[in-house]
């Protein structure tokens, strides 16, 4: 069978069993798209911004493991694509981005939306490839989603130059099953005898932690880590990609740790004496100052990524190896020596634990007038049985979503923890709901967020995506303006949001429904309303008090034990 | 401390930029680099002269290895080796230096490989401090130009870093 290099794209996608691929047609991806509407097997979502392209696959990737793919055009869709790819990077999600390139005797000319796609990308891909013939073609796909989906994951940029795609010359296609890279070879099992080092020192541990991250979810671990968690009877704590990795509503479960970290788990950050960090890189949200992290701990470090082990923190037993196959090998050991010696008793430091954690460190004031954003997120979690997939932007809403909205199981919280990126959560909501067609999907973001990427109401419009917009409506770039109030003296310099639109009349405008709610006696029942209407995208504009903070809070580079507690709690600000 | 790191790495377009953006992305030194295809065209070797505490070294080795364009490498500073550097160097030659040049450039063993009425070129191989001696010998008047290539380091023994 002879295919032209259009034809040869489409091909691999659908030999990789690719369903989707979001993207946004232009001139150097003419051929391509032509290849695209001459079949069935993969389906293409027209986003509205490139941005939200790979936000969507990010969406789509995140919530099923499976690798997200983007095809956009040359220059300005190249560049509009960076952020996500930038973010998709950050977090380790596994992407193809196709992009389009000039054709290449031009290349080099400053031709008509021409960029080094390959330059600009190079430092947020794991790889990337300039494909300079038609013959590297579906060998160059392969070895992109090879790589994009083995290790650590991650987005892989492919630059396709226009006359590699001409219509009019075809080869033979061949899709290789698999492919050799001689300088790539992820690590496929950690050590056995550093593995028997760790469990054994946790069975001798006293004050112990498991510490987990984002690693166990792309690692497909939940299962383990809830085993080993369970056996060991450990406390333990999650970052904010890891959460859902260990069922929240567990009595073992300490909350998320780190700058908006609980009472608890930061606590027993500090005080531990074995800590257990699996798939997590130390990431300066979490560890706070370096030099008083974790102060009296052995440190165990599983990851799959070498460079990861020693980057912030020098660990004393480091493991490297997948997540999962690490996890289970720890569990059959831990079951093996526990018929030795009895592993020591924590009865001790649950007792000091839950200590910690009746101050309920995530307690807050309620007003008759003002709607609390807590109370917004504790009101959706209820509605909504705590079983949806729900995406955020980033910022106080973000937090408050990980803190309050409890997950019990991997894929369903999906943010952009690493790069930050707002404009990330209704894009990447409409990857899941298409991903998840019966799901419940939900983007809670803030009004500062959800307008870098509101043009994607259109898609959602266009696809009949029912996603259910919860914004918490203060008026200001909430975190920003509590950093201003805390550390500038209430200077709230550009952080108030003026001029917003009648978000209302937005939704409708797309052709959606759109709420709005200021009383707290009608949220429950507004969102309700939202979540029963099960075929339409709801944008619920929730206005909520503008002077709300995000508690507990670490300053940037203190230590776990120097926590700023809700005014509500005490106005204590060193408890430890 | 000064670390020489020898990289095997695939000869393609692109990877030189990779190992490059590598170190400015994350504030690594480069004090020199040199690269060239190997006996196997599709290979290139990289030498890689940086310096960091041990923690820093460690990472630089470590992100070195991630990049899917790098094949192997090697610290070769853990162990026995050699490293040589070239240089070409352009002196003005006129009046009664002439004799001193060459004579400076017999104990140093480098050869004159281009000569003017009133100028030398030499050419000069060496480990990097026998060539900065050099440097500091001659009349730094006397300097037109200095070319040097930067090191380029293997290991001593039998063993070498091959596929």
């Amino acid at each position: 069978m002879e295919l032209s290099g259009g034809e040869i794209i489409i091909r691999c996608l659908k030999d990789e069993g690719v369903e989707y691929v979001f993207g946004y047609p232009g001139g150097a991806v003419l051929h391509i798209y032509d290849a695209l509407f001459r079949q069935d097997d993969v389906r293409h979502i027209l986003v509205r911004h490139e941005q939200a392209a790979t936000h969507a696959a990010d969406g789509y990737a995140r919530s099923t493991g499976k690798p997200g793919v983007v095809l956009v055009t040359s220059g300005p869709g190249a560049t509009n694509a960076v952020t996500g790819i930038a973010t998709a990077y950050m977090d380790s999600i596994p992407m193809v981005v196709l992009t389009g390139q000039v054709p290449q005797p031009v290349i080099g000319s400053d031709a008509f939306q021409e960029v080094d796609t390959v330059g600009i990308t190079r430092p947020c891909v794991k790889h990337n490839f300039l494909v300079k013939s038609l013959d590297d073609l579906a060998i160059t796909m392969k070895k992109a989603f090879y790589i994009a989906t083995s290790g650590r994951p991650g987005p892989v940029v492919v630059d396709i130059p226009k006359d590699v795609t001409d219509p009019n010359t075809k080869i033979p296609y061949v899709y290789p099953e698999k492919v050799e890279i001689r300088s790539y070879h992820p690590v496929e099992k950690g050590h056995h005898g550093q593995i028997r080092n760790a469990v054994a020192a946790m069975q001798r541990a006293e004050r112990p932690v498991i510490y987990s991250g984002g690693g166990v979810v792309l690692g497909e671990a939940s299962e383990e880590l809830t085993e080993l968690t369970r056996l060991s009877g450990f406390p333990i704590t999650n970052t904010l990609m890891g959460l859902g990795a260990y069922p929240a509503t567990d009595r073992q479960f300490l909350g998320m740790l780190g700058m908006h970290g609980t009472y608890e788990a930061n606590m027993a950050m500090y005080k531990t004496d074995v800590l257990v960090a699996i798939g997590a890189r130390f990431d300066d949200r979490v560890t706070g100052k370096i030099e008083q992290f974790c102060p009296n701990a052995k440190i165990i470090h599983v990851d799959i990524d070498p460079a990861s082990i020693s980057k912030t923190i020098r660990p004393d037993i480091p493991i490297v190896g997948p997540v999962k196959q690490v996890l289970g090998d720890m569990i059959d050991t831990w079951k093996e020596s526990a018929e030795d010696a009895e592993p020591q008793s924590l009865d001790k430091w649950w007792e000091q634990i839950e200590g910690w954690r009746s101050m309920n460190c995530l307690k807050y004031e309620t007003n008759a007038e003002k709607i609390k954003p807590q109370e917004c997120v504790e009101t959706l979690y209820r509605i909504t049985d705590g079983d949806l997939f729900l995406t955020s932007d980033v910022g106080q809403h973000q937090m408050w979503a990980a803190q309050y909205y409890k997950f019990d199981k991997p894929r369903r919280w999906i943010n952009s923890g690493g790069l930050g990126t707002m404009g990330f959560g209704l894009p990447a909501a409409m990857g899941v709901q298409l991903a998840h067609k019966d799901a419940q999907v939900a983007c809670v973001t803030g009004e500062a967020s959800i307008q870098m990427c509101i043009q994607e109401m259109a898609t959602c419009m266009q696809y009949g995506l029912p996603i259910k917009v919860v914004l918490m409506n203060n008026g200001y770039m909430g975190m920003v303006r509590q950093w201003q109030e805390f550390f500038y003296e209430s200077r709230y310099s550009h952080s108030y949001v003026d001029a917003l639109p009648d978000f209302v009349k937005m939704a409708e405008s797309y052709g959606h429904v759109g709420m709005r709610v200021e009383n707290p006696a009608d949220l429950e029942a507004a969102m309700r309303e939202a979540f029963a209407m099960k075929d339409r995208f709801v944008f619920l504009d929730v206005v909520v008090d503008p002077a709300e903070n995000v508690y507990p809070m670490i300053e940037a580079g203190k230590p776990h034990n120097q926590m700023h507690l809700s005014p509500y709690l005490s106005s204590e600000r060193e408890l430890a | 401390m000064r670390h020489v790191i020898a990289v095997l790495m695939e000869n393609e377009s692109g990877a030189l930029s990779r190992v490059a953006g590598l170190f400015s992305a994350r504030g690594y030194n480069i004090e020199s680099l040199t690269v060239a295809p190997t006996e196997d065209p599709s290979l290139s070797r990289m030498t890689i002269v940086t310096r960091g505490n041990e923690a820093i070294i460690e990472q630089i080795t470590k992100q070195l290895n991630k990049l899917i364009d790098v094949v192997k490498l090697l610290d070769l500073s853990e162990g026995p080796h050699i490293e040589r550097e070239l240089m070409l160097i352009k002196l003005n030659t006129e009046g009664e230096y002439r004799n001193e040049a060459q004579r400076l450039a017999d104990i140093f063993r480098g050869n004159i490989i281009d000569v003017t009425p009133s100028s030398y070129v030499i050419e000069m191989t060496g480990d990097s401090d026998k060539l900065d001696a050099f440097v500091r010998a001659v009349d730094n008047e006397r300097i037109v130009e200095v070319v040097r290539t930067g090191s380029s380091g293997i290991s001593r023994g039998s063993r070498g870093l091959t596929l």
